[in-house]
């Protein structure tokens, strides 16, 4: 096995013992990426220089007995979080040149767990996307199956974790864009309880609903990860000063005597008979650990894809009104006065799909229809938040697919956009109620695509799905597949 | 019909988007396969439901008002398409 295919954990207790260096680790990475980053398109911008010195920085700590959480542990960072000195585009024409003067919190908090940063990853520009054929950087292609989508927005992260271009990865998810492309690339994705991880430095989307998460090669690495990204951020006021327990205190403690709710409403018409099979494999599983599998409601499901594509835009449309390339960010030469310059910036800066949630976010905030769609959005966004409570009054999980169908085709579904929405259909309600959630690989299909099962907590029990999810994992028979990539 | 290309006209101006005739075409008609989608909402009762805009119940959070460092005009205007070294410079806005 080459070095870029190990784990968080198994590389970090190779570099413990002396077995590898970090610079050969990182060698082994950067060598992968060479191989078939061209096919991919996994990155945006590498960090060569950068990674180099940090490894360097690794062996010289393990030398002398420094070891940190990620000391020497080569991480892949989704190109929505600024990196000072580094260019961070958010897959946007708008911010190809954009250089942070400073770090986002997280990275600044894997910079001191010792981590060596690889690159930045691609994604759907600003994150609005569930395939990453939005970004201004071309598609990202899944490792599975070079023509069909990796799941966006961190589509980058997702493929560079499944095709070894990395050993882990940081994504960001507003809808599901860390957990579908999880299930679509075959990999674990973790989207933390809003306000568990810090957003300072991660380009605002939905400031409601963004959230940083880590996407890995196992469970292990997922609790990893988020002993080091998890935390109160004093430069964000959203994130909370809870205690962070250790996250891997609990992955061998398995899950007698729990109780998982199963919501019929989402195992609906619709859904491919192959993820249905998969996911209830799985609920076999979790009863053979003692669990007690019970039909629960979620009876406002149904209203989610509604209420997400009210309320993200019409954040989106706020957050990006700052593009008016004055400060920072591109701009087109002409224009003579300073609006035909804004006007003319942000309409070629901007591409179709962010012109578009753009639009519906200025209408819907608009004189006249606020009352009607973004007051509505919210009040319903309530009732998805309360049958989320309710739920979980009597459950310790809650268990579901992933996503509706496997990865689909590059080009199937993009001038559609909202077919493109729907595909959203069972992730879009845990952003909207603030709770945490997991999705794990839980099988194939006949034409051989990963496929996932997701995981939801109450809010601040990443420690529970993690807890859940390392069961099932080491107790699931999956046959380990790998990409033909 | 939920919004007219007229509309979609007025919505990209106060979104401060040029769009170019097709644009405007194929938004009009996105843009009402879209809301129209959102109809569904109106089948839900939500008479005296509090609008929820936050997961986590939001308070002030306050500091002391303390000195601190700041970026500096040159970082500052470091990755801004014009300036003079000292402002951004943008187009006349004054005659």
């Amino acid at each position: 096995m080459s070095l870029n295919e190990l784990t968080v954990h198994d590389v970090h207790n190779k570099l413990v013992t002396g077995e590898v260096t970090a610079v050969e680790v990182l060698e082994a990475v950067y060598d992968r990426i060479d191989a078939v980053d061209g096919t991919i398109n996994a990155y945006i911008s590498l960090m060569k220089e950068g990674a180099y010195e940090a490894a360097e920085q690794a062996d010289r700590d393990l030398s002398e007995g420094r070891v940190k959480p990620l000391t020497g542990i080569p991480v892949a960072i989704k190109d929505i979080l600024s990196t000072e000195g580094v260019r961070t585009t958010c897959g946007s024409r708008m911010l190809e040149n954009f250089i942070p003067p400073y770090d986002a919190t997280v990275i600044r908090r894997m910079k001191e767990a010792g981590a060596v940063l690889v690159g930045k990853t691609n994604m759907d520009e600003f994150a609005m996307g569930s395939s990453n054929e939005t970004s201004y950087f071309g598609v990202t292609r899944n490792p599975w199956d070079r023509n069909r989508i990796p799941g966006g927005s961190s589509g980058g992260s997702a493929a560079a974790v499944n095709a070894n271009e990395c050993i882990a990865a940081v994504g960001s998810d507003t809808g599901g864009s860390i957990r579908q492309p999880a299930a679509h690339c075959g990999v674990v994705g973790l989207k933390p309880t809003y306000g568990r991880v810090s957003r300072y430095g991660l380009i605002a989307f939905a400031s409601s609903l963004d959230q940083v998460g880590p996407l890995t090669k196992d469970v292990e690495d997922a609790a990893v990860m988020m002993n080091v990204l998890a935390g109160h951020d004093a430069a964000d006021s959203t994130s909370v000063p809870h205690p962070v327990p250790d996250y891997r205190e609990n992955l061998s403690r398995g899950i007698e005597g729990w109780t998982v709710g199963i919501p019929r409403e989402y195992f609906i018409e619709g859904i491919d008979p192959e993820i249905k099979a998969a996911v209830d494999g799985v609920i076999a599983t979790v009863e053979s650990l003692g669990a007690e599998c019970r039909d629960i409601s979620l009876p406002h499901s149904r209203y989610c894809v509604a209420v997400y594509y009210i309320i993200a835009p019409a954040e989106a449309s706020s957050n990006l009104a700052r593009y008016d390339g004055v400060r920072y960010g591109f701009r087109t030469s002409g224009g003579d006065t300073l609006l035909d310059s804004y006007k003319m910036t942000r309409s070629a800066g901007f591409g179709a799909e962010v012109k578009r949630r753009i639009m519906i976010g200025t209408y819907s905030l608009s004189a006249g229809y606020y009352d009607a769609y973004y007051k509505k959005a919210s009040q319903v966004r309530a009732l998805i938040k309360k049958d989320f409570d309710d739920a979980f009054r009597s459950c310790d999980i809650i268990l579901t697919p992933t996503t509706p169908t496997p990865a689909f085709r590059i080009g199937e579904k993009v001038d559609d956009p909202l077919q493109m929405y729907l595909t959203d259909i069972f992730t879009l309600s845990i952003n909207l109620a603030g709770v945490p959630a997991l999705s794990l690989p839980c099988g194939y299909s006949t034409d051989g695509l990963p496929l996932g099962v997701q995981l939801i907590a109450h809010h601040f029990q990443e420690d529970k799905l993690i807890q859940a999810a390392a069961a099932v994992e080491s107790h699931l028979p999956l046959e380990k597949k790998r990409p033909g990539i | 019909m939920k919004i007219t290309k007229k509309e979609v006209e007025y919505v990209a101006h106060l979104a401060r988007l040029d769009c170019s005739e097709e644009e405007k075409d194929i938004f009009t008609s996105q843009l009402n396969d879209i809301l129209g989608y959102m109809d569904i909402l109106n089948t839900v009762e939500t008479a005296g439901v509090e609008p929820m805009n936050h997961a986590l119940s939001l308070e002030n959070i306050l500091r002391e008002d303390e000195i601190r460092e700041s970026l500096g005009a040159e970082r500052a205007l470091a990755n801004a398409p014009d300036s003079d070294g000292e402002y951004f410079r943008v187009t006349r806005v004054i005659d």
